[in-house]
C-alpha cells in the first residue's frame, strides 16, 4: 500500500515537473516572438526615416489616383488623440488623397467631428456633400466620421426597409420561390438608413491588432486593409509604404 | 530499401513527436475557438513548381487536411475554410471543373476520416450552385456527421458575405411574414410599419450561424484583403496575412500565427466583452 501511495506521490511530482517545463517553453516561444516584433519594429522605423527623407528611390513619386477611398480604423481609446488624428489627415491630404472614412468602435471621432473639421482648412463632411448632391469635391478633401452602429445595426435596418418594400408590393408569396432581393437593392437599402458610402479601398488600422473592429461589413468586401501599429506611434514614411503598395497591387476579383 | 524505409519511420516518428510536443506547449496559453482560412497562392505554388494548375489545388486540399489535423489535436473547435466563392465562377472552365472534382473527393475522403475522427462536417453558402450529385453528396455528409460536436469543419463553398447577408435578409423576411399571417392574419401582412426585423433574426438564418465568431482568420499568398468572406463575423477576430502560398503552409506558420493570437488575446477579448 506504501509502495502504490509513493507510486502515486512519484507521479504527481512528475507532473508538476512537467507542467513546469512546458510553462517555461512556453513563456520562451513568447519571449522570442516577442524579440521578433521588436526586431521588425525597429526595422520598420528604420526604413519609415528612410522613406521620410527620400532616400528610398521608389516611393518617391506616388500614383495616388488609383486609391479614391480610404478609410482609417482607430481603437477608440486612442481616438483621444485628436492632434494625432489632424496630424495623420494633414499628412493624407498632402499626398493628395480626397476622401477619408474615420471610424473607431465607440464614436468617439464622430463626437470630435467639428473640432476636426474646423483644423482642417476646408475640408467637407461627406454626409452634406452628399445630401446637397455636390459633386465630392477634388480640391479638399472630404471626411466621414463612422462607428459601430453605422455596421450591424444599419444592416438590420436596411433590412426591415427591403421588408417593407416588399410587404407593401404584395408579392409575399414569391418571398419563399427565389432570390428577390439582389445587392443594388441592399445597396440602395443601406443608403437609404444612411450607410450609403463608398467601399474604401484601403483600410489603415490603428490599434493594438490588425482587427477592423466592425467597420461596416458592406463596404470592406475587396477593401486592402493594412495594419499601421498604434496611433501614438505613427510614421509618415509607413503610411507612405502602405499607399505605395496599394497603387502595386492587382486584383482578381476572384476569377 | 529496407534501411530507407526504417529510416523514414524514424524520421516520421521524429516528426511527429516534435508536432505534437510543439502543440502541447502551446496549449499551456489561450487556443482560439475558431480558425478561419483563406487559401490564396494554390495557383502561384503550381507555377512556382512548375506543375498543371490542377496540382497546385490538389496541394492546397493537402495542405488544408494537416491543418485540420492540427487544429484538432491543439484543441481549436472550428476551422473554416474558404474553398470556392460564388466570385471563383468566372475563372476558367476546366479550372472550376478541377476544384469540384477536388471537393467530389473530399467529401469522399472526409466521409472515412468521421468514420474515425468525430469531425462534423458542414458545407455554409449557396449550394443550390452546385451540381445536384455534389449538392447532395454534401448534404450526405452533413447529415452523417450533425451528431458529432468535438469538431466543427466548414467548408465555405459557393460563398460571398454578400450572398450570405442577403440570404439572410431574405429567411428573415419570409419567417416574419409568415408570423404576420399566423398571427394576424393574411390581409394583415401588407400593414406593418414596426420594425419587425431584428439583428439577432439575421443572424441565426446566416449560412455561418452554425459557429462563433473566428478568433483567427489567416489569408496566405501575401494578400491583405478578405475578399467578400466573413467579413459579418470578423469584428474581433485577429487578421492574419502571410506571405507564405497556400500549399506550403505548414505547422511552423499555424504556431507563428496562435503566438500573436496569444499575444493579442486579452485586448480582443475585452472588444468582445464591450459588444
Amino acid at each position: 500500500m506504501d509502495f502504490k501511495k509513493e507510486t502515486r506521490m512519484l507521479y504527481r511530482w512528475i507532473a508538476r515537473i512537467g507542467n513546469l517545463l512546458l510553462r517555461l517553453l512556453w513563456h520562451l516561444l513568447h519571449v522570442i516572438i516577442n524579440l521578433c516584433h521588436f526586431t521588425l519594429g525597429i526595422a520598420n522605423a528604420l526604413e519609415s526615416h528612410l522613406i521620410s527623407w527620400g532616400i528610398l528611390g521608389r516611393y518617391k513619386s506616388l500614383h495616388v489616383a488609383k486609391l479614391r477611398y480610404l478609410a482609417i480604423v482607430v481603437e477608440s481609446e486612442e481616438a483621444y488623440q485628436i492632434s494625432n488624428i489632424i496630424e495623420l489627415l494633414q499628412w493624407l491630404a498632402a499626398v493628395g488623397i480626397k476622401y477619408v472614412c474615420l471610424y473607431d468602435r465607440e464614436g468617439i471621432l464622430k463626437k470630435s467631428k467639428d473640432f476636426i473639421l474646423e483644423k482642417l482648412d476646408g475640408a467637407i463632411l461627406f454626409k452634406e456633400a452628399h445630401e446637397n448632391n455636390v459633386l465630392l469635391d477634388q480640391t479638399h478633401m472630404t471626411l466621414e466620421f463612422a462607428s459601430f452602429s453605422d455596421g450591424k445595426e444599419t444592416m438590420a435596418k436596411a433590412a426591415n426597409v427591403l421588408f417593407k418594400k416588399y410587404l407593401k408590393s404584395g408579392a409575399t408569396d414569391k418571398i419563399q420561390e427565389e432570390q428577390i432581393f439582389t445587392e443594388s437593392q441592399m445597396a440602395e437599402a443601406l443608403k437609404t438608413v444612411g450607410s450609403g458610402g463608398p467601399e474604401p479601398d484601403l483600410l489603415l488600422i490603428y490599434g493594438p491588432a490588425r482587427c477592423h473592429l466592425g467597420f461596416p461589413a458592406w463596404r470592406l468586401r475587396y477593401t486592402e486593409i493594412v495594419h499601421m501599429g498604434s496611433l501614438k506611434s505613427m510614421k509618415y514614411g509607413l503610411l507612405i509604404k502602405a499607399i505605395y503598395r496599394f497603387t502595386t497591387v492587382r486584383q482578381n476579383y476572384g476569377s | 530499401m529496407m534501411k530507407d524505409d526504417n529510416v523514414g519511420k524514424i524520421l516520421f516518428g521524429w516528426t511527429s513527436f516534435i508536432r505534437k510536443f510543439v502543440l502541447r506547449v502551446l496549449r499551456v496559453g489561450p487556443i482560439p475557438s475558431h480558425i478561419a482560412v483563406i487559401m490564396d497562392g494554390n495557383r502561384r505554388y503550381a507555377k512556382k513548381k512548375k506543375l498543371d494548375e490542377g496540382a497546385g489545388h490538389d496541394a492546397g486540399a493537402f495542405a488544408l487536411l494537416c491543418l485540420l489535423v492540427n487544429c484538432y489535436e491543439l484543441g481549436v473547435k472550428y476551422l473554416s475554410a474558404y474553398a470556392f466563392s460564388i466570385d471563383n465562377f468566372r475563372r476558367k472552365p476546366n479550372e472550376v471543373q478541377k476544384i469540384m472534382d477536388l471537393l467530389r473527393e473530399s467529401i469522399t475522403l472526409l466521409t472515412r476520416i468521421a468514420k474515425h475522427l468525430p469531425v462534423r462536417v458542414h458545407f455554409a453558402g449557396n449550394l443550390a450552385l452546385l451540381s445536384a450529385d455534389l449538392r447532395d453528396a454534401a448534404l450526405r455528409l452533413m447529415e452523417a456527421t450533425a451528431g458529432y460536436s468535438k469538431f466543427v469543419f466548414t467548408i465555405c463553398v459557393c460563398y460571398t458575405y454578400s450572398d450570405e447577408i442577403i440570404h439572410a435578409v431574405q429567411e428573415s423576411c419570409q419567417e416574419k411574414c409568415n408570423h404576420i399571417q399566423e398571427i394576424r392574419g393574411i390581409d394583415a401582412c401588407g400593414h406593418q410599419d414596426e420594425n419587425l426585423i431584428k439583428l439577432a433574426d439575421i443572424e441565426k438564418h446566416m449560412y455561418m450561424a452554425i459557429a462563433p465568431d473566428p478568433d483567427i482568420l489567416i489569408r496566405t499568398g501575401d494578400e491583405y484583403r478578405l475578399s467578400n468572406y466573413l467579413l459579418w463575423q470578423t469584428s474581433c477576430t485577429q487578421l492574419s496575412s502571410l506571405s507564405t502560398l497556400w500549399p506550403e503552409f505548414s505547422i511552423w506558420h499555424l504556431v507563428w500565427v496562435v503566438l500573436n493570437f496569444q499575444l493579442n488575446n486579452p485586448y480582443l477579448e475585452k472588444k468582445k466583452m464591450q459588444l
